[in-house]
């Protein structure tokens, strides 16, 4: 019982960084800022909704599979935001200031 | 070089991962999700990682394309020589039943054979796509 409540919020709470991630590439003016919301909530959403399913499966081999998972995430998921933003960067694409830093 | 310094170390660590995956995908594929063309794209995707990362010459050098299209042709060879030799045994084209002893080993072999085939074709066919066009506009 207490492991459902426990495994539900933490599946609530990475569906909801997941929304957040979301809103923040739909939102934000510029790529680096999209770049931004949506890499730094990716990771943890994948962590939050991987530790729930765990709880849900309990001590077998899937949940072993769900841990490969998780790893596999852990050093993918920013990797990708990195290259991503190191590309763009190398690219020549230059971040969106303010007017009041343009000006200066 | 050192601007993609973070890719290579962590694509060192993660190709042989998903090279292993593959070959999961590939031979559990007869218990499991998975079968032999999944696991030949899995696999080519690991040595388009590799291409990507550190460079296509490099990658050329792993796997030379000729090699690439014997093996592609190898697979074609396995896949319809398991349904030649099932015709020579006396069954129909890829009746796998009489390949072993039992009906279910037979089966399990000739399953095992005809992925192995798909598996070997679609993985050296995407890397000979992925290398032909990473290498237009090279002299």
């Amino acid at each position: 019982m207490i492991i459902d409540i426990l495994s539900g919020l933490l599946l609530a709470c990475g569906g909801l960084l997941g929304v957040i991630g979301g809103i923040g590439i739909h939102r934000f003016p510029d790529f680096y800022s999209r770049l931004h919301a949506v890499g730094t909530t990716d990771t943890l959403c994948a962590i939050l909704i991987i530790l729930g399913l765990i709880l849900q499966t309990g001590l077998t081999l899937d949940a072993f599979k769900l841990l490969l998972i998780l790893f596999f995430l852990f050093f993918t998921s920013p990797v990708a935001s990195h290259a991503l933003a190191n590309a763009a960067m190398h690219g020549g694409l230059k971040p969106w200031l303010s007017n009041a830093e343009i000006k200066k | 070089m050192t601007h993609n310094l973070i890719p290579r170390v962590v694509s060192k660590l993660l190709i042989p991962l998903i090279i292993l995956f593959s070959l999961y995908v590939q031979f559990h594929g007869d218990f499991g999700p998975g079968g032999g063309f999944q696991a030949g794209v899995i696999f080519s995707a690991a040595i388009i990682l590799y291409a990507l990362v550190f460079g296509l010459d490099v990658a050329e050098k792993i796997i030379p394309p000729y090699i690439l299209r014997l093996i592609a042709a190898l697979g074609v060879v396995l896949y319809a020589g398991v349904g030649l030799a099932t015709q020579l045994l006396g069954g129909r084209y890829l009746e796998y039943g009489v390949l072993g002893e039992t009906q279910v080993a037979g089966q399990h072999l000739g399953i095992l054979l005809v992925e192995l085939g798909v598996g070997l074709t679609v993985a050296s066919v995407m890397l000979i796509i992925f290398f032909a066009f990473a290498g237009r506009g090279r002299p």
